[in-house]
């Protein structure tokens, strides 16, 4: 029996505007330790929306979201902080790195919320930062890096302290064809050293290269290659 | 069963570490933030100390001039009296108990010049007193230069000016025993005397011997004015019994003063300057306080996609709130430790420059920070809140 990471039960969600928009309508799927998918979709389809109920930073109008064993309806605010803190990784399109900063802090502000100390979360961050390439840039400030390395410290800091899952919304949005390569091959690696990593994209060309597939429209889901697999 | 989760934690060193992170990264607003609370700050610490060392500096002079001097003065104006008192009044008060020491002086009728050349009407405003030997005594004057009468001098047409009086007749140095045409008279200046702090009427004065006065201008040497030294113990009885002592006819005639009331009222008088200074001073850390208020919602507004990075990370609402609040608390700080340093600078300098022992009181101290930081905590309470209620999802989109 494979563990599961991730399980989403008929999520919807809604928003009360005039008119009424439903950006999910009744979205199931689960995922396992150790899976590496993407979801696809058309701007507006519920991408995004979908990407912060599984990450728990915003919560369906129905359904329930299940991560890493822990029911998000069961959850009061500050025990959904302390699971993202503890299982959640994100790495976002604007990377959103601290400027001012070292890409070695930047990554160790990946466990600032988990009570570690400083030197143990550096020591952490460095090994990250090795993992991700970037082992020769530890003192480099965020504006000092390119756009590629600036997500790949994205990702190191995502990947630090070994999360359940990973997000990550639209990691290659902002970079090159060349860049975006590099990114997705590194995504790739980290999924086959075992991380469990869902990838929001509008890219399908990038879409496919990954193991499954989902694609929403209009806050549906319109395919799921893992079930057509199976 | 999944793992139970442990709560979101953080270091305290790690919460100082993130509430400098605006500060590190926008310098010149912050530090204009903080200047906005050091200068209330500095307002009030400065205000504070100046009264304080004025104050102070008052206690030393009153210590060293004491407060037990008495002025006994005839009333003089209509239907009052003639300015004059008896003659037997000196050795009359000098006869009551706590009375230690006594000097009488008369007011002569004269003026003095430069020269004979100096036209009659420019008398320069000084006045011609004759004064017992021991005036220096009773009042605790000083002689700045020359002598003081003595039995020799006393018999001779000498005279000691009082320190304007030395000034308007352009005089600096008695070394060449220079000559004033005083009464019509060439007199010999034998000294300038030091400001005197209670009877301050006589650094404006030429001042005679009663000898000098009755051999060389024919003066009656009738008392104007008589200065009582008396046991400090005693002062208010001394009071009551002095006018009729002074004039058993007409004892209503008498004024009697005590003129170190003159320097406290005058201090009473700064008092109150130094509460509207407060005032101001208040209002500056107030106007600080908005400022502060301002760049905190200011930084809130342009810092959410931090705000949605930490909620992602894991940051509870408190601890965003805690975040904000410290940033706050660290500006109000530094404000007021700057605040504090440049008030006690302007004390030391004003406080040095007057001649006063400086001296800031410690509530001055802890006030100042302790105000700066409540005005920190209050300023930086809305915007933590605002920061903290910030939807994630929201906070993220707006990058």
């Amino acid at each position: 029996m494979t563990d599961l990471v991730l399980s989403v039960e008929n999520v919807t969600k809604s928003y009360l505007t005039t008119p009424p928009v439903h950006a999910l309508r009744g979205v199931s799927f689960d995922v396992e330790s150790g899976e590496l998918l993407s979801v696809v979709g058309p701007s507006g389809s519920g991408k995004s929306t979908l990407l912060h109920i599984i990450g728990t930073l915003d919560l369906p109008t129905s359904g329930d979201v299940q991560v890493a064993g822990h029911w998000v309806s069961e959850r009061s605010d500050p025990q959904l902080s302390a699971l993202r803190a503890q299982h959640i990784g994100f790495v976002f399109q604007q990377f959103h790195l601290l400027n001012g900063y070292s890409a070695l802090d930047n990554v160790a502000d990946g466990l600032l919320y988990t009570g570690m100390a400083a030197s143990d979360r550096r020591d952490l961050a460095h090994q990250s930062l090795v993992q991700v390439g970037l082992g020769h840039r530890l003192t480099h400030v965020a504006t000092e890096l390119s756009g590629g390395e600036r997500q790949r410290v994205a990702i190191a800091r995502a990947l630090i302290g070994s999360p359940s899952l990973i997000l990550a919304d639209e990691p290659t949005g902002n970079l090159d064809t060349k860049t975006s390569d590099s990114i997705v091959a590194l995504l790739e690696e980290l999924h086959e050293d075992g991380a469990t990593i869902v990838v929001i994209t509008h890219n399908r060309e990038i879409a496919k290269r990954f193991p499954r597939t989902l694609t929403l429209r209009d806050g549906a889901i319109e395919s799921d290659t893992a079930q057509v697999l199976a | 069963m999944p793992t139970p989760i442990s709560p979101s934690k953080m270091n305290p060193s790690d919460l100082i570490r993130t509430a400098t992170v605006g500060l590190r990264t926008r310098r010149m607003r912050m530090a204009l933030s903080a200047l906005g609370i050091a200068i209330g700050i500095a307002a009030l610490v400065g205000v504070l100390g100046l009264s304080e060392s004025s104050k102070s500096d008052l206690l030393d002079t009153l210590d060293r001039l004491g407060t037990n001097l008495l002025t006994v003065e005839a009333g003089s104006g209509i239907g009052i009296g003639t300015g004059e008192l008896p003659i037997e009044a000196a050795p009359m008060i000098a006869r009551i108990g706590p009375v230690k020491d006594t000097v009488s002086i008369s007011a002569i009728d004269a003026s003095v010049y430069k020269n004979d050349l100096v036209p009659a009407g420019q008398t320069g405003g000084i006045s011609v007193q004759a004064a017992g030997p021991d005036l220096l005594g009773v009042l605790a004057g000083d002689i700045a230069q020359g002598t003081w009468f003595s039995d020799a001098t006393t018999r001779y047409p000498t005279v000691v000016l009082g320190s304007i009086a030395a000034e308007r007749l352009a005089l600096s140095s008695v070394e060449d025993q220079p000559q004033v045409w005083l009464g019509d008279q060439w007199f010999t200046v034998i000294g300038i005397l030091h400001e005197f702090d209670l009877a301050p009427d006589l650094d404006r004065a030429a001042i005679i011997s009663f000898t000098a006065a009755d051999l060389y201008l024919d003066h009656d040497n009738v008392p104007t004015r008589i200065l009582v030294r008396v046991d400090p113990d005693f002062v208010t009885d001394v009071v009551d019994v002095l006018a009729l002592t002074a004039n058993p006819e007409n004892p209503d005639e008498i004024e009697i003063a005590r003129p170190t009331d003159a320097l406290e009222a005058k201090e009473a008088a700064d008092d109150a300057l130094t509460s509207l200074f407060l005032g101001l001073g208040a209002v500056g850390l107030l106007v600080g306080g908005v400022g502060i208020a301002n760049v905190m919602v200011i930084s809130v507004l342009e810092r959410r996609s931090e705000i949605g990075l930490r909620r992602a990370l894991g940051a509870t609402r408190r601890h965003v709130a805690f975040q904000f609040l410290g940033e706050s608390l660290l500006l109000a700080a530094i404000g007021g430790l700057g605040g504090v340093a440049l008030g006690s600078g302007v004390v030391y300098a004003y406080a040095s420059f007057k001649g006063w022992g400086v001296l800031i009181p410690t509530v001055a101290l802890a006030g100042g920070i302790g105000a700066a930081l409540v005005i920190g905590v209050i300023a930086g309470l809305y915007p933590a809140i605002r920061a903290s209620k910030l939807s994630p999802t929201e906070a993220l989109r707006t990058a």
